[in-house]
């Protein structure tokens, strides 16, 4: 027990979780104040609060300002026009697709498949590399001889390649395929370079002084290690969104997810029909699709750059 | 307490580290950092280790905190709450107990605060890992503890990250991280060698006041003999893993015996620059104790070294009268 004089100088004029908050605000501010430096990094976030608005937008319409039976992104079908794929018009502002689907609700929908499907991708991948870049670091020996030779096999993989042969023995649909996504990355690169940040925070006197502390091994790694590998994984996870959503594309491209509708169903319906290099008049089944891919992928790229050069500075100069 | 009232024996302790040439090479040959050494740290007392780069003094200290386990040679702690414990054969309950007892402070105030943690965190994190009291008995141990190392007011410290502090303050919010457990021992590993020499004088106060109010007594691992003389009652001069020589503070300063400290102490600046150096010469550097030759560790580079010192192994560490050791054969 410890004895405690009764002479308490100094009282707390505020509970300790509003002084808590208060800090996490305080570092939140700061660290928004070196990304701003970054105009890379404004672009992406701009461009992911547009997509996110138009992941948001698809129920609304959809309740309240589409006729389902029309403006499903699956199953509707515009009768008052005559002949599928339309250009755009007034009522379907990209136009609609050969099976006469509206483009624009596609297009909407498929924002927040891609969303979920590399977010969750990118949560798989950093939850699996830090783990298992931080026990390998922390233990050595075999544990760590066995995942780091596993990461210079997975590494050395063509993912698009692997997930097409992977997808004849499992049906991949949107949440598999972020999983086995996730698990490629996370297993792979990800966990080298997160393991070589662990190593050089292990060392840290900080470290020792918790085990002379009387921290176990638990202790150590979740309040020491892994909060300072944070920041670099969070940073991966950026990455980890964009080659997810590429990921899609191109394996809905080649018909193998069985997914609802995706940008990259979008495409593979187009180039199904025959429309893929038909022509300027045909353009409107394509470019959405491609340009948004392209978007999204180069946003969080973006951000994870200008992200890159918020964090290492800093972790250098510590 | 053991008959001679000691609160920390040492017997014969050692500690190689392997050196391979590379990964995949085998061991070629073994760094002899602590080679047989043997001293008591009496209770209430604080003994100075004092020694070149590379000699041994933080590897010493990791073994007594047990942050490392010795290759050979004992380690026992006469502790009031404990009774007499080998510090090689603690486990589970009884290790975290003995984390409680002695505590550590390491050279660098910039590398030993965890950079994402607040001071509280920090200080409050010993306690919370053995478990004690609860949460505002905590928190007020953090800030009685923060005034004690004179971090006024403690509360414009408590939720401070270190690099918002100086690195005097750093080191005072290591030693209230080491102190808030209420140790009997502490291993404090150069806690001023990394500070302005302004603020040095400052912490070394505060630590010897503290060892003073709060009973406790210190391995004080230094390379600058000063400092050794300002904070401890005993000093133990290492060379290559041995020690050479040890005594009470004074007699040492005084009367060095072996011809290293003789020549380490002459080193010294002395303040009055009209006074005389008596320069006592030294050849040669510091070699690595890799697999050292079986004679004297300082041979190569002593100057009063004859055949006799060659052709024996590194003399004892004995008694030359008052309690004052030295090992060599030529004293
Ligand atoms: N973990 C380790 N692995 C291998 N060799 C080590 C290790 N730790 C220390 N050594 C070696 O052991 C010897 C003693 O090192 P130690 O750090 O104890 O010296 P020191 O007296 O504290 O020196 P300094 O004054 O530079 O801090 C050195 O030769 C060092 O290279
Ligand atoms: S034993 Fe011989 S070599 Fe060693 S310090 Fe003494 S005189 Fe020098
Ligand atoms: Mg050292």
């Amino acid at each position: 027990m410890v004895e405690i004089t009764q002479t308490q100088l100094t009282e707390l004029t505020e509970p300790m979780w509003r002084i808590r908050l208060r800090l996490l605000s305080r570092s939140f501010i700061e660290n928004w104040r070196l990304f701003k430096e970054y105009p890379i990094g404004i672009i992406g976030l701009g461009i992911i609060v547009i997509f996110g608005l138009m992941a948001l937008a698809h129920p609304i319409l959809m309740k309240y300002v589409w006729e389902p039976r029309v403006y499903d992104p699956v199953i509707g079908y515009d009768i008052s026009i005559l002949a599928h794929p339309s250009p755009p018009s007034s009522t379907h502002l990209l136009g609609t697709d050969p099976l006469g689907r509206d483009v624009l609700s596609q297009l909407l929908y498929g924002t927040r498949f891609g969303f979920s499907l590399g977010i969750s991708a990118a949560l798989v991948s950093v939850i699996v590399s830090t783990t298992i870049g931080a026990l390998s670091a922390y233990y050595g020996g075999l544990v760590d001889v066995i995942f780091m030779r596993l990461a210079d096999v997975v590494i050395m993989l063509p993912f698009i390649a692997i997930l097409i042969v992977l997808s004849a023995l499992i049906e991949f649909n949107g949440f598999s395929l972020a999983l086995v996504y996730g698990l490629l990355v996370g297993f792979g690169g990800q966990t080298i370079v997160i393991k070589s940040q662990a190593l050089s925070i292990k060392v840290k006197p900080y470290i020792e002084a918790a085990r002379a502390a009387g921290g176990s091994d638990w202790h150590i790694i979740f309040t020491h290690l892994i909060p300072n590998l944070m920041p670099l994984s969070f940073l991966y996870m950026m990455f980890t969104v964009t080659g997810a959503v590429f990921a899609e594309a191109a394996l809905s491209f080649f018909g193998l997810l069985n997914i609802r509708m995706s940008w990259g169903i979008m495409i593979n319906t187009a180039q199904a029909a025959g429309y893929l290099l038909a022509g300027p008049e045909y353009l409107h089944l394509m470019l959405p699709a491609g340009l948004a891919i392209t978007l999204l992928c180069s946003s969080f790229y973006m951000v994870g750059r200008a992200l890159d050069e918020v964090v290492n500075p800093r972790l250098r100069q510590r | 307490m053991d008959e001679n009232g000691a609160l920390v024996n040492v017997i014969g302790l050692e500690k190689r580290f392997a050196v391979s040439a590379g990964v995949f090479s085998r061991v070629k040959g073994y760094i002899h950092a602590v080679d047989d050494i043997s001293f008591d740290i009496p209770l209430g007392r604080s003994l100075g280790l004092v020694g070149e780069s590379g000699c041994g003094k933080t590897t010493t200290g990791k073994l007594l905190a047990r942050l490392m386990d010795p290759t050979a040679g004992h380690i026992y702690l006469n502790d009031e709450l404990m009774g007499r414990i080998d510090l090689a054969e603690i486990r589970g309950q009884e290790l975290k107990i003995f984390r409680r007892r002695v505590q550590i402070i390491f050279q660098d105030p910039y590398e030993s605060l965890n950079p994402r943690r607040t001071i509280y965190d920090t200080v409050e994190e010993p306690l919370r890992v053995q478990g004690t009291g609860i949460l505002v008995e905590r928190e007020a141990r953090v800030v009685q503890l923060l005034e004690l190392v004179g971090l006024t007011p403690a509360a414009s410290f408590l939720f401070r990250f270190p690099h918002e502090l100086s690195g005097g303050q750093r080191q005072r919010v290591a030693i209230a991280r080491a102190l808030v457990v209420n140790p009997a021992f502490v291993v404090a590993d150069e806690p001023t060698s990394m500070l302005d020499v302004s603020i040095r004088i400052g912490v070394m106060q505060l630590m010897s006041e503290l060892a003073e109010r709060l009973n406790v007594s210190y391995l004080y691992i230094t390379h600058d003999l000063a400092v050794a003389r300002y904070m401890c009652h005993e000093i133990a001069v290492m060379y290559l893993g041995k020690i050479v020589e040890q005594g009470e503070t004074e007699e040492m300063i005084k009367n060095p015996l072996h011809p290293y400290t003789q020549a380490l102490f002459s080193a010294v600046p002395i303040p009055n620059p009209r006074r005389d150096r008596v320069a006592i010469g030294i050849k040669g550097g510091v070699s690595a104790p890799i697999d050292p030759p079986q004679r004297c560790r300082f041979y190569d580079r002593c100057l009063v070294g004859d055949q006799f010192c060659h052709d024996n192994d590194h003399p004892p560490l004995e008694d030359k009268g008052a309690g004052h050791r030295a090992a060599c054969y030529k004293v």
